[in-house]
């Protein structure tokens, strides 16, 4: 998500998957766009041109800057084209500096990591969708969308933002969907009429809400009669477990119970590294999807940059999946 | 894999029947013949295009968007014909609709959710080979072992009851020669075809599974949203069709390997930690599922080859798995080996999503057996078990050594 991070609420679960190339953690920007005030988009492929790991919609990634800054952005590109990743970016003045960088310094042909994807914010089965987009939370809603249509599911997209030259993405919507999408700019029409389109409940309906954090409380409270089910939304807080810089130096990392140690170097997985130093792990997809590479941590934290751990799991600091996960300190020591 | 070029190859072609019985019973010559025939061949046959190397395979299996599973993982196209049962969610399923139960699978058998079957699973192995071996030490390992293992462990673990539970090795020989030919094996199946479908279909029930398994997870989620009701009961459909015959097989090639490897086996008594390890090595090098199809959403272009919209592929995991372009000494079961990256569970979104639970039952097993066994050898010739897609044995005699 935009200069910050997300929180999701409601289910978690995702299928991101793997594809043949083994280093898909540094991509190359394609392309950089203005699409909105204040808004780019980037297009973000593997330097191989390979395929990139699998992502549902709802998905984020966490992309980490050539500064090692490292911000979530939700995917808002088209998972049929498999060689291309594409985000949004909105300047964020109050923010932390990664929306600076990606606007002021990032350029075409320039490296950024990736980690993910991931999905906290999940499109479940429906029979109707409501979409409520906030600004820059149009991102995750995009794929929704466009996923909507595929199943024929009847849906409407409510979408405010502080003014129309504001609100990106707002003109292709509207010629591709017409009159289900609904663009309501605040300098025009006001705030969004939240009780109208939330009255009910509706058992055949689930909300998806992502924006800022006055519309998501607006859109809770409106909802709040729909059960703990029918509305779901993304967050955009700041998280300080995401708010560490990517290391650019070297780690060590202890096998403990073959007695070795290794020095993991930027740009050489765990897993790479580990197996140089004569141990086997075995390991499938080798994109943090499949899960067949889980190591336990017996000491020091991981930096997760898999698919698979919930929040929860990730905090527990008990396991890593070492074909992308690496340490935020200087030393790791795994049960190997 | 792009959209097929102007100029395409013809591939070449081949009569070869893989599902006749001498191919079954014995893939590799036709695996070796395919795969050196060339990245793609026409099997006029089926009229359908073969894959047998590991790099073609394993591009098709990461291709969703080209190769699609909706119209059938197995040689009938079900945009012309109508599958034998309704179609799996997973296993037959394209996004967008595949994502929902594969998303809610997913989290109910990653390996961070099984942990707690560790300990359960690794008491009741203890107890089947203090068991068998305390009975006799010559028996045949097939169902002593590699069939009682997973029928004791998973379907507990699935939350099904106690009643019936011999009906799930029919069903799922049944199913999975459901994916090849309507040759002589699908109609030996077809006597009891209702019947064991009723059966499993009764126990995908909220009512007929406990509390505290695989399937009333999957239950909860539905009730969260995450799924349908109507989706649950064929999500548990799909675990107790692909969760046991799978892992029987796994497990008694696993068997049939250390009796034929005796080096082998005295390395996983000494490393008794490479049993993960070397559960994936058999089933690199058995393949228990063998084969799968999938079918070209456009005219696609594989190697030079032009496949043409609509029309089926079929995948030879066992030959990719043992293609010498990607394996040394491909043939050879080999624990030194590193395995990582065999197609045996597939790979991309459809990769096995029970494939952790496989090797939490592998481990399980093979750690207790290696605290007692000291060596172990066939004292008879195993015969096959002839399935149209699973690499099978029909008995697996042996004598053990207790350890000291």
């Amino acid at each position: 998500m935009v200069g910050t991070s997300v929180v999701a609420e409601g289910a978690t679960s995702t299928d991101p998957r793997r594809t043949g190339s083994s280093s898909a953690v540094t991509l190359t920007v394609a392309a950089k766009e203005t699409v909105a005030e204040g808004v780019v988009s980037l297009t973000l492929t593997h330097p191989n041109g390979g395929r990139l790991p699998d992502w549902t919609p709802g998905s984020h990634i966490d992309l980490i800057l050539p500064d090692g800054t490292t911000r979530q952005y939700s995917l808002c590109g088209d998972r049929w084209d498999a060689h291309t990743y594409r985000v949004a970016v909105l300047r964020e003045p109050a923010g932390r500096g990664g929306s600076a960088y990606v606007h002021d310094r990032l350029r075409p042909g320039d490296r950024v990591g990736v980690g993910g994807p991931r999905n906290n914010f999940p499109l479940v089965p429906s029979e109707k969708y409501l979409f409520i987009a906030g600004g820059i939370g149009i991102t995750p809603l995009l794929p929704m969308v466009r996923q909507a249509e595929l199943l024929a599911t009847e849906w409407q997209l409510l979408y405010g933002g502080r003014t129309r030259a504001s609100m990106a993405f707002r003109e292709e919507l509207a010629a591709a969907y017409g009159e289900r999408v609904h663009i309501v700019p605040q300098d025009e029409c006001g705030l969004l009429d939240l009780n109208a389109w939330l009255e009910g409940p509706n058992a055949d309906t689930k909300v998806y809400c992502c924006g800022p954090a006055p519309l998501l409380a607006a859109v809770e409270q409106a909802a709040a009669s729909w059960g703990p089910y029918g509305l779901r939304t993304e967050r955009f807080t700041a998280r300080t477990d995401q708010a560490e810089p990517l290391r650019a130096t070297p780690f060590e990392v202890e096998l403990r119970r073959s007695g070795r140690a290794v020095t993991v170097s930027p740009g050489v997985s765990v897993l790479e590294a580990v197996r140089g130093a004569g141990v086997d792990v075995l390991s499938s997809c080798e994109q943090g999807t499949c899960g067949t590479c889980l190591t336990p941590v017996v000491e020091g934290r991981p930096d997760h940059r898999d698919s698979i751990l919930t929040d929860h799991q990730r905090a527990a600091n008990d396991c890593m999946f070492v074909c992308v996960s690496r340490a935020c300190g200087d030393r790791l020591v795994l049960d190997l | 894999m792009t959209e097929a070029p102007v100029h395409a190859l013809t591939p070449p072609v081949s009569d070869a029947d893989p599902f006749a019985h001498q191919n079954l019973l014995n893939p590799e010559p036709l695996h070796q013949a395919l795969r050196e025939a060339g990245p793609v061949v026409h099997l006029s046959r089926y009229d359908v295009h073969a894959l047998a190397r590991y790099e073609q395979v394993h591009a098709a299996l990461v291709d969703w968007q080209h190769f699609e599973s909706g119209s059938g993982v197995g040689l009938a196209n079900f945009r012309h014909e109508e599958p034998w049962r309704a179609p799996s969610l997973l296993l037959e399923a394209d996004p967008p609709r595949h994502d929902a139960p594969r998303g809610v699978l997913r989290e109910i058998l990653a390996p961070p959710a099984l942990r707690r079957l560790r300990d359960t699973w690794s008491a009741a192995a203890e107890e089947l080979v203090d068991q068998v071996l305390g009975d006799a030490t010559e028996f045949d390992a097939l169902p002593a072992l590699a069939e009682a293992f997973p029928l004791r462990a998973f379907p507990d673990a699935v939350g099904l009851g106690p009643e019936g539970r011999e009906n799930l090795l029919p069903y799922g020989n049944m199913a999975f020669n459901a994916f090849g030919p309507r040759n002589d094996l699908v109609a030996a199946d077809a006597h009891r075809a209702a019947a064991l479908g009723a059966w499993v279909n009764t126990q995908c029930e909220r009512a007929a599974l406990t509390e505290d398994g695989f399937g009333a997870a999957i239950w909860a989620a539905a009730d969260r949203g995450e799924l349908t009701h109507e989706q649950a009961p064929l999500v548990v459909r799909s675990l107790l069709t692909a969760g046991v015959d799978t892992t029987v097989h796994g497990l008694s090639a696993c068997l049939y390997a250390f009796a034929t490897h005796p080096e082998e086996w005295q390395r996983l008594c000494e490393r008794p930690e490479l049993a993960r390890t070397a559960f994936d090595e058999a089933v690199r090098w058995q393949s228990p599922v063998q084969t799968f199809f999938r079918t070209a959403t456009a005219d696609v272009d594989v190697a030079g080859t032009t496949i043409p919209e609509g029309t089926k592929i079929l995948m030879f995991l066992g030959a990719a798995n043992r293609d010498p372009d990607r394996w040394h000494d491909a043939d050879r079961f080999d624990l030194t080996r590193d395995p990582s990256g065999h197609v045996g569970f597939g790979m991309g979104i459809h990769q096995c999503v029970g494939q952790h639970v496989a090797r939490l039952e592998a481990e399980a097993l093979l750690t207790s057996l290696a605290r007692r066994v000291e060596s172990f050898e066939l004292t008879d010739t195993p015969r096959r078990h002839t399935n149209n897609t699973l690499r099978a044995w029909e008995s697996l005699p042996i004598r053990v050594h207790p350890a000291a």
